[in-house]
């Protein structure tokens, strides 16, 4: 069990099924304030599905408590009022408009909620990503799969969330834009941000994160601190690999 | 055809071709965010102009009513979900906009010598009846069918608007109206004599449109909409809901139809059934525009316009039936040059 004394968010035995076939099976999972957890897990074990049901997108049985109060079943747009936010697997960007508009509708639930911070919030994003800052007026659907990735992040922090959700940040990137990401994931961590990281890299993922759960068919196979886990011969025969060094390099 | 009758067919082919363009950008509109093609569009301009009409005439719109009703159940439903989920803060909101604005209109029109009020006055409130109809009406019909195929939605987008013929011809009768033109001046231009509800009609739908421009281009209302039309999936995400992005574009549409209708109203004589055509050759356009691009929509109104007014004059009896061929030739040309694009999902 993950011991924390400020669960942010704790998941009892969440279950998910397409028709009949059940792709999450009883995961619980809890993350403490301003924790790093990290799920890892071979494809299709059910990463981004579990990702899905807790903001609300899919379905689910269960129960999903956040920040304290309990949701039976969750419904995105509360979910995301009350500080929860995804960066899904496919991104879905906003093609057909800028960097700036994509941003600015990041902050959507907060501008309804009434707060008009969203300048402020703009140039915190775009100093962590200089990189959209040079690119403001570009149309996002024409932007590089790094900065695309980028622009998912910064467009989800444009929230200002409590939990962060990622779904593979790292997915089809060049290792040294991997680092970045991850010296970023760690960086908003130090603001103050608990992060939700779902991950195919695994020892860069176990090098950030403070918790691990191993997700495998739709089932917690494992579990226990990153560093432990990263240790556990099991994992390190299925997820790490002998030898590849080459990763951990490139995460730190 | 000499050059003073062409001058004055252009005339009448642009003015009908602005509300044609408005009407189009609405569908336009309605199915990018919704996915629902619009056929009740047209059913919101002759509400708007003879809910103005009775107005005008000393009544009692019955459409005040159907308001009111749509409104009790509105109320009844949220009201109802509110409370199973323990909801109650959010009650208060519920009933006041659902059962207490349309009870206040009532009231309103009632202690109101509306008969005698300035026509700007007459304009507004027949807006404040009409005009809320539209994002209940979403709440009624299609958001709780909000992810069925297009063609299910359709199919109850004809329903509903049989149904409001229907009940227009409860409502306003079989006469038709014709409301007193917003200006009575007259403009010698060259050869021609522009009327001054022309003059209204073409400046107002101008104003409208640059209006929805920067609706969509400055407003961070105005790009959610935009983001729910490009990915449906991303602004849920960003916390945009469907049923908020249905409601008001569902308002907007509703406003353009009813203001359509009080602008043409002293200009054509309006049936409780006549916004079905009007609301086609919208249709027509839009189609032009392939229901996706706003520019081409309103270029293609203005064509269907021009080419009614012409085709009016050479075969008057056919003008219709032209306007409406037209959509052959539209639909083969851009099935030839549009690539199919697979939905993304
Ligand atoms: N809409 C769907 N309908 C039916 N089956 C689905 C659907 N979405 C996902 N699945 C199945 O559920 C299982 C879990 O999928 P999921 O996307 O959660 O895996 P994942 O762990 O995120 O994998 P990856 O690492 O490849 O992203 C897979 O077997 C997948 O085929
Ligand atoms: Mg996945």
């Amino acid at each position: 069990m993950n011991e924390v004394k400020n669960p942010v968010l704790q998941i009892d035995k969440l279950c998910v099924s397409y028709g009949k076939v059940e792709a999450l099976s009883n995961a619980s999972i809890t993350v403490g304030e301003g924790q790093i957890v990290t799920v890892i897990g071979p494809n299709g074990a059910g990463k981004t599905t579990m990702l899905s049901a807790i903001m609300g997108v899919l379905g689910s049985a269960g129960r999903v408590s956040f920040d304290g109060t309990i949701e039976a079943v969750p419904e995105v747009e509360r979910m995301v009022a009350r500080g929860m936010n995804l960066v899904p697997e496919k991104r879905e960007l906003f093609g057909e408009m800028s960097i700036e508009d994509n941003l600015v509708l990041g902050a959507f639930q907060r501008y309804r909620m009434g707060h008009r911070d969203q300048a402020r919030t703009m140039d915190e994003v775009f100093e962590l990503f200089p990189r959209l800052k040079e690119r403001r007026t570009q149309l996002a659907g024409t932007l590089s799969g790094g900065e695309r990735q980028m622009l998912a992040v910064g467009r989800a922090l444009m929230a200002k969330p409590r939990l962060l959700m990622l779904d593979e940040p790292s997915l089809g990137l060049a290792p040294l834009i991997v680092r970045e990401i991850f010296r970023i994931v760690a960086e908003l961590r130090r603001r103050g941000v608990s992060i939700l990281l779902v991950e195919q890299n695994a020892r860069a993922a176990l090098q950030v994160a403070d918790y691990a759960y191993v997700l495998e068919t739709g089932q917690i196979a494992m579990q226990g601190p990153a560093h432990t886990l990263a240790d556990d011969p099991r994992v390190i025969e299925a997820y790490l690999g002998l030898g590849g060094k080459h990763q951990a390099m490139l995460s730190t | 055809m000499d050059v003073q009758i062409a001058l004055m067919l252009a005339q009448d082919g642009l003015t009908n071709g602005a509300i044609y363009a408005l009407l189009a950008l609405a569908l336009v509109l309605v199915f990018a965010v919704t996915r629902v093609i619009f056929i009740p569009q047209g059913e919101f301009v002759a509400y708007g102009a003879l809910t103005l009409a009775m107005l005008q005439g000393g009544s009692m719109p019955a459409t005040a009513w159907l308001l009111a009703g749509m409104g009790a159940l509105v109320a009844l439903i949220d009201g109802a979900t509110a409370l199973r989920n323990g909801q109650t803060q959010k009650l208060a909101g519920v009933l006041g906009w659902n059962v207490g604005y349309p009870l206040g209109l009532v009231a309103l029109l009632t202690l109101l010598p509306v008969k005698d009020l300035p026509l700007v006055a007459q304009v507004v409130l027949a807006l404040a009846v009409v005009v809320p109809m539209g994002p209940l009406l979403y709440r009624l019909v299609f958001q709780p069918i909000a992810s069925a195929p297009v063609l299910i939605l359709l199919i109850v987008s004809v329903a509903v608007h049989v149904a409001m013929v229907g009940m227009g011809l409860l409502f306003f009768g079989a006469e038709g109206q014709r409301t007193p033109a917003f200006s009575d001046a007259n403009f010698e231009v060259g050869p021609l004599m522009v009327s001054g509800q022309t003059v209204w009609v073409l400046m107002a739908s101008l104003v409208l449109i640059l209006a929805l421009y920067q609706f969509f281009e400055r407003t961070l209302y105005g790009k959610a909409l935009r983001a729910t039309a490009i990915n449906r999936n991303g602004a849920r995400l960003m916390g945009i809901s469907p049923a908020l992005a249905g409601k008001l574009t569902f308002f907007v549409a509703a406003l353009i139809g009813a203001l359509s209708g009080v602008l043409i109203a002293p200009i054509t004589t309006i049936y409780y059934d006549t916004g079905f055509l009007i609301g086609l050759k919208g249709f027509v356009a839009a189609i032009i525009g392939g229901l996706a691009s706003y520019p081409l929509a309103a270029v293609g109104a203005v064509l269907v316009g021009l080419l009614e007014s012409f085709s009016s004059f050479w075969a008057s009896a056919f003008k219709d039936v032209i306007v409406f061929t037209l959509i052959i030739p539209v639909l083969m040309w851009r099935s030839l040059t549009t690539r199919h694009v697979e939905e993304e999902e």
